[in-house]
């Protein structure tokens, strides 16, 4: 059969790419947290790409991959410990695989990039525990061309155990390969077959005699029963040769004699990985000729899909609905197309939706190139810091996450460079050698929001403001608050490094992260208190994000709710509120009392009459402040497409943004984390007055 | 017509085996997992099971013990595809109770002919 | 549609031709356009677009003279109404009021906002050194909002100074948030 290997090469490079990602991850935890697990799951990587890379004749990486599975079976075992050393050259090969894949994607000389790490590894190897590795030599044994060839009857005993059957072995079939090699006959011994009430159908109670007569070697035979070699008895014996030499009488049972073979294999190992490629002579040059097509792919999760298989159907059941209205049309079938039509257009919004939301994808993407580079950085600059990841399931839209990644990693360069002291330094201020550096991710309203925290050295803000009058960015004696100084530091051509670092360089950089977040729509702040830390927070808008929403009607205004939000509504005539302290209006959930809202008067929305009690509280809560809202009436649920207030305006507190409703109508996304920040402060400066 | 299970959670080669089944004639259902592979068989009758070792969430012997204890696949050829070639890495299939191997990095020729000799 | 209407989006695709025009011929082109009883005019090269006038979503807490948001083919947009900035006290929201969508520049991205007025009038070339200072008479309009005076057809036109009028610092909204560290 002749099948077109590189029809899968597109499917092996993005597996192993993801392979290498999963197994650099787990590598970096391997060492803080090295169970089983974490290694089954690097060496399955491993082992993964090696299997692929053979078979997909990509021999280079088969061979490396091999040594590389090699060591990991060893640490799997227990046989290795796990050291920085081990994980360092792990660490390493993995880099190393990724340019050989993509050198061999793109069609180019794969090089010799990875001979010395294999070399490394095969001393290290050589060195170690016990090997119990297994050989990539092929199973196929090529001693085929001995002199055996002459003998040409063969006597065979088989003798198989009762469960045979069961391993899905059925005898007749090996006897029927073995006729392929001559002329067979066969004699069944039937001597232990038990009286037919006690007979199991499904066990094997024969056994057979064999002679065949053909010329063939002992080892085609043996192969013929190599499934079933420790499930029977089996005796190969040479009747005749033409040499008149009779070999002596070989019991395959036991397999220590092949062990010793293998071992000895082992240390030849790289030559023999080249016999391992079983197509190698068919196209040799096909590989290098021929570059295989790439093209970017996402993953999407499977509900994603769904959910766009459903509202093609749905506008399919629409569509055909219409055009059945169309065909003998008549006035009075008008309601009839006006509702299709809605239908029609309220489907093809929400498909676009969707198709929107297949372009969302957790922050982990961008996050998890972090961890290397933070543990390659602090070993470079020797310093011990401990990267704790939070939120990485945060999604985002895949443009904006393209265009973060590389801001985030200066921050993160910095941090460690500037931020995060020496050891030594952080013994001398009483902290723990080990500095922690935080990134976490979550959703705020209509905004992602990425904080940067390390428990550093802070900055001060004098420094800043001197080197700021130095520079002529601000004129002496100017007053400033502290926030504002501080962001000083993003401003072109700032730098307060005093040594400067090959890492992070001359401070050139931070107007740039300013800049692209900016150019994202978004705003970086910076809080940092000397001795303790600085944190970074980057406030990103969802331009393409999608909600889930509630629509709610206050006065004349529609007015959409996170649907996660929502706790529980209850009609204002069942509520039982009460006022407490400064005339605040409260709300008894439970054994709490939470603050009321009332968002007509809050939002200064014109009243319309006869509204009084005939209202609702809507239960709602943010960042773990519950707060009830009074609004007039609950409407539908939809997804909405979260659009920024701040692209032509600005932010407004308790209005996360806006949305564009079915009739293209604008209505306002609520924040409940800054209504109810709003609603705190008024009381604060209530008490305060 | 032959119904075959390719189990294998690497993509690429579970696409290899299937395509190259498919290209002889044979009618083959894949699975990434045990899990997914025990799945199918349940509600399928395959003729020939084809799985790799290594795989997350269950692995190619645990998937051979479990179907050999539903009564459909007591019998039913079940080939590990396998890059260990060690001896103890064939005991533990065999002992599981898998029919035979077939030793990565294989062509799909060595595919077919093995697969062939099982179903007769 | 009524015809009201019609004629509304005529006159503007008639601005918008003229717009077209203007640009092919040098110097400096202006729209003027008439808010209360008299006529302002702004560089052509900041008018984005004319549109008939629609209800905004009110924006909760803004000054009277935000409008509220539109929604400009999937953006959102706000809207200031002229004339109340101005504080001229008689307007309404007719067949001819009109909204012109202007260019602005806020912290380094381009920014919309739609201004609210009367009806748009014309378009005309005038060389830069034709634009007077504007006189300090105590006018009701905030000087900052005005940068010169000129004179088309024989009666007055004010230029208007966008950068100040559609400057969002200047907007007055209680609960904005807005950056200023990031400024």
């Amino acid at each position: 059969m002749d099948i077109d290997l590189s029809q899968f090469y597109q499917v092996f490079f993005e597996e192993s790419f993801e392979g290498l990602d999963t197994m650099e991850h787990e590598l970096l935890h391997l060492e803080e947290d090295s169970d089983r697990e974490n290694i089954n799951t690097i060496f399955r990587a491993a082992h993964s790409i090696k299997g692929g890379s053979a078979t997909f004749n990509f021999k280079e990486v088969a061979e490396f991959t091999h040594v590389m599975e090699t060591l990991l079976d060893e640490m799997r075992e227990g046989k290795r410990p796990v050291e920085k050393e081990t994980v360092d050259l792990l660490l390493r090969s993995v880099d190393c695989l990724r340019g050989m894949l993509n050198r061999i994607q793109d069609g180019e000389e794969v090089g010799d990039s990875h001979i010395d790490l294999v070399n490394y590894f095969n001393e290290l190897l050589s060195n170690g525990s016990s090997s119990g590795s297994d050989s990539p030599a092929t199973e196929v044994d090529d001693s085929s061309a001995d002199s055996e060839g002459e003998i040409t009857r063969w006597s065979i005993h088989f003798e198989p155990e009762a469960y045979i059957l069961e391993t899905g072995n059925e005898p007749v079939r090996m006897f029927r390969e073995l006729k392929g090699y001559g002329e067979l006959t066969a004699k069944a011994n039937l001597d232990k077959v038990p009286d037919f009430d006690e007979l199991k159908p499904e066990s094997c109670f024969m056994s057979w005699d064999l002679e065949l007569d053909g010329e063939v070697d002992e080892d085609a035979i043996k192969e013929t029963f190599e499934w079933v070699e420790d499930d029977c008895k089996l005796e190969i014996k040479p009747l005749s040769s033409a040499g008149g030499k009779a070999k002596a009488a070989k019991v395959v049972s036991a397999n220590a004699d092949e062990t010793t073979e293998e071992n000895e294999e082992e240390e030849v190992q790289t030559s023999n990985v080249k016999n391992m490629v079983p197509v190698a002579s068919e196209k040799p040059a096909a590989k290098a000729a021929q570059k295989p097509a790439s093209t970017a792919s996402i993953r999407v999760g499977i509900d994603k899909v769904d959910t766009l298989i459903d509202l093609v159907g749905e506008l399919v059941i629409t569509q055909s609905m219409l055009s059945e209205v169309g065909e003998n049309f008549d006035i009075s079938k008008l309601n009839l197309l006006l509702s299709g039509l809605g239908e029609l257009e309220q489907k093809t919004r929400e498909l676009q939706e969707s198709v929107m939301r297949i372009r969302m994808l957790p922050i982990g993407f961008v996050f998890n190139r972090l961890p290397r580079m933070v543990r390659d950085l602090s070993t470079q600059l020797s310093k011990k810091v401990n990267l704790e990841i939070k939120g990485e399931s945060t999604e985002l839209d895949k443009t904006v996450m393209e265009q973060i990644g590389d801001p985030l990693t200066h921050l993160v360069r910095n941090a460690l460079d500037h931020g995060i002291e020496s050891v030594d330094r952080r013994i001398e201020a009483g902290k723990s050698e080990t500095g922690t550096l935080i990134l976490n991710a979550f959703h705020q309203g209509g905004n992602i929001v990425i904080e940067i925290s390390d428990d550093g050295a802070g900055i001060n803000p004098d420094i800043i403001y001197r080197k700021a009058v130095e520079k002529g960015l601000i004129p002496d004696g100017i007053e400033m608050p502290r926030e504002q100084i501080l962001s000083l530091i993003m401003e072109p051509g700032f730098s307060t490094a005093e040594v400067v670092s090959d890492v992070s360089g001359r401070g050139v950089g931070m107007d740039v992260v300013k800049r692209n977040i900016n150019n994202l729509g978004g705003n970086v702040e910076i809080s940092s208190e000397l001795g303790k830390g600085t944190t970074f927070t980057i406030r990103l808008p969802l331009t393409l994000a999608i909600l889930d929403g509630q629509l709610i009607k206050v006065g004349d205004e529609t007015f959409v709710l996170p649907l996660v939000s929502i706790i529980e509504s209850v009609p204002l005539s069942m509520a039982e509120t009460s006022r407490i302290a400064g005339d605040m209006p409260v709300y008894k959930l439970h054994e709490d009392y939470i603050p009321i809202i009332d968002l007509q008067e809050e939002f200064e929305i014109r009243k319309n009459l006869g509204a009084s009690n005939d209202g609702l509280l809507a239960i709602v809560e943010g960042e773990n402040r519950k707060i009830a809202l009074r609004i007039d009436e609950l409407l539908g649920q939809q997804q909405v497409v979260i659009k920024s207030l701040e692209s032509h305006y600005k932010s407004i507190q308790g209005v996360s943004g806006a949305t564009i409703l079915g009739d293209g109508r604008v209505s306002l996304i609520l924040d409940i984390v800054g209504l109810s920040k709003r609603a705190s402060d008024r009381t604060h400066k209530k008490l305060v007055a | 017509m032959t119904k075959i299970l390719a189990v294998d959670d690497s993509a690429s080669m579970r696409q290899m085996v299937s395509f190259t089944l498919k290209s002889a004639g044979f009618d083959v259902t894949e699975a990434a997992d045990g899990v997914e592979a025990l799945r199918a068989a349940k509600t399928n009758a395959f003729d020939v099971v084809i799985s790799d070792v290594n795989m997350p969430n269950m692995d190619g012997l645990s998937l051979v013990r479990e179907l050999r204890t539903l009564s459909n696949y007591r019998f039913v050829p079940i080939l590990m595809l396998t890059t260990e070639s060690s001896n103890d890495k064939k005991q533990a299939g065999r002992s599981a109770g898998a029919t035979g191997w077939i030793v990565k990095p294989f062509n799909p020729d060595q595919l077919l002919s093995t697969v062939r000799k099982v179903i007769g | 549609m009524t015809n009201e209407m019609m004629k509304v989006i005529e006159q503007q695709e008639q601005a918008i031709d003229y717009v077209e025009e203007a640009q092919e011929e040098n110097g400096s082109q202006f729209l003027s356009f008439v808010v209360g009883d008299e006529e302002f005019s702004v560089s052509i090269l900041k008018v984005q677009e004319i549109r008939a006038w629609e209800n905004p979503t009110s924006l909760p807490n803004s000054p009277g003279y935000i409008k509220g948001v539109l929604n400009l083919r999937g953006t959102i947009v706000p809207v200031m109404d002229l004339r109340m900035r101005f504080r001229f006290k008689h307007f309404e929201y007719d067949a001819t009021t009109v909204i012109i969508l202007l260019k602005n520049n806020y912290n380094g991205k381009d920014c919309l906002m739609g201004c609210v007025v009367d009806g748009v009038s014309d378009v005309f070339s005038i060389s830069e050194s034709a634009i007077r200072e504007v006189p300090d008479y105590g006018s009701a309009i905030d000087s900052r909002f005005t940068s010169g005076i000129m004179t088309v057809n024989n009666h007055a036109v004010t230029l208007l100074n966008l950068e100040n009028l559609l400057n969002l610092d200047l907007i007055k909204h209680p609960y904005a948030g807005g950056n200023v560290s990031n400024g």
